[in-house]
């Protein structure tokens, strides 16, 4: 009965269109219920297909300069002749955003599909009733493990002293290089930590930095040619703590 | 895109319609699915919104009032007045809970193309909602100002679109593997 409480609100939850408390209280939940989880999962799922299928029609360069034109010969007329002197200049500007818009956009677009999946990889693995194949919470077993599956070597940081425990790691696979994926534990928090050697195209573009996404948040950087996510649902503190301790080691 | 009174003043239209371009006509060819009536329904859209934008309410959602242009110039259309179904009468008391069992496996199998086509068999009102809110990004607020219907109404529409979808795609599946 618990759960039938909180699915009514799984689709506002995604949607972004619940208030910060309930929100929370859904994340809270949805960390101890796999069925809920697997409905989230699925739904982010939908999402992201239509996401994807929708953006589909380009328009021709022909009606873009027909429209450009229009717009500025009207919005032209009604100024002052003078305004003839820097139409040109204008024009160029104008192109010059929109070449700017489409550059960010695609930019973006990559961005969003690249943080999307690693989302779903936190999330698919944290329902999974296995989440890790490694199960250790020493860095000594688990860096081992990684030996000939993944092509790269990598350190992790010491733990003594933090919140932070280690769970275990698995191999994960982001535009289709192998990486590992390490999952941390604060208090009851779960966060993911993939590592991977930074050179596909698509990840490589990606800014260093901070993001957030349906409200998971993600840190990223490179170190040493190894692209580094962290990906959780934890505190901005917590996320930049165990970021910190990863650098260091790295 | 709230405008303020001081920024439209300084703003041309040309700033805040300009780089609307290429989404509208993404959804305007997704509605008319046709490539010509998109390209007319664009510069019609343009053209009303330059000669109708000293009407523009500053403090409103300039995006949603492009769309909301857009999208009455569909429906008084030929093709729009022809493609827009009577939906049943939408409450926006609570909606239905699901119990069946999630379709992870499923989705992950169901291609682009498959949900493009999907997308293009599903009732106008159902395919510009899921677009809306998936590709445009929108919230709740701006959609129900572009669609001039209530939030309520918001939900309970965008909860049976995605519905119709599931099941669109489901069949689809179904007829792929000879079920």
């Amino acid at each position: 009965m618990a759960c039938e409480q909180w699915r009514g609100d799984l689709d506002r939850y995604l949607d972004g269109e619940l208030a910060a408390a309930e929100s929370a209280a859904l994340a809270a939940h949805l960390r101890t219920c796999a069925a809920c989880a697997a409905e989230v999962l699925e739904r982010v799922q939908l999402k992201r297909s239509i996401q994807m299928a929708g953006t589909r029609y380009k328009a021709s360069a022909e009606l873009r300069n027909k429209i450009t034109k229009s717009v500025a010969a009207k919005s032209k007329s009604g100024i002052a002749r003078q305004w003839r002197l820097v139409f040109v200049p204008a024009l160029a500007l104008v192109v010059a955003a929109l070449v700017l818009t489409v550059y960010v956009g695609q930019q973006r677009t990559a961005r969003q599909r690249v943080y999307g999946e690693l989302v779903d990889l936190h999330v698919a693995t944290l329902a999974s009733s296995t989440p890790v194949d490694v199960v250790s919470s020493d860095r000594h077993t688990v860096k081992p493990w990684f030996q000939g599956r993944i092509p790269f070597t990598f350190n992790l940081p010491e733990l003594a002293g933090s919140d932070f425990t280690l769970v275990g790691g698995r191999v994960a696979y982001l535009e289709q290089i192998p990486s590992a994926h390490l999952i941390y534990q604060i208090r009851k928090h779960f966060i993911s930590v993939f590592i991977l050697p930074d050179r596909a195209a698509e990840i490589k573009s990606l800014p260093s930095g901070t993001a957030d996404r349906l409200s998971f948040r993600m840190e990223t950087w490179t170190q040493n040619g190894l692209r580094y996510f962290v990906v959780g649902d934890t505190s901005e503190q917590d996320m930049r703590a165990l970021s910190k301790l990863l650098r260091d080691a790295g | 895109m709230r405008v303020s009174e001081e920024r439209l003043s300084a703003a041309s239209f040309e700033d805040l319609a300009l780089p609307l371009f290429d989404q509208l006509y993404n959804f305007a060819h997704w509605l008319t699915q046709d490539k010509a009536e998109a390209e007319d329904l664009v510069q019609e859209t343009y053209a009303k919104a330059l000669g109708g934008f000293s009407s523009f309410q500053t403090g409103t959602n300039f995006r949603a009032w492009m769309y909301r242009i857009l999208r009455n110039s569909f429906l008084s259309s030929r093709t729009g007045l022809k493609t827009m179904v009577v939906l049943d009468e939408e409450s926006s008391e609570s909606l239905p809970t699901e119990n069946a069992t999630p379709e992870v496996l499923f989705l992950e199998q169901v291609s682009r193309e498959m949900v493009q086509e999907a997308l293009e068999g599903l009732p106008v009102q159902f395919r510009e909602i899921l677009l809306l809110c998936e590709v445009e990004e929108m919230s709740y607020q701006e959609i129900s100002e572009t669609l001039a219907i209530p939030m309520g109404t918001v939900m309970s529409r965008l909860y049976r679109a995605r519905q119709a979808l599931r099941a669109a795609l489901r069949a689809k599946m179904g007829g792929q593997h000879g079920m």
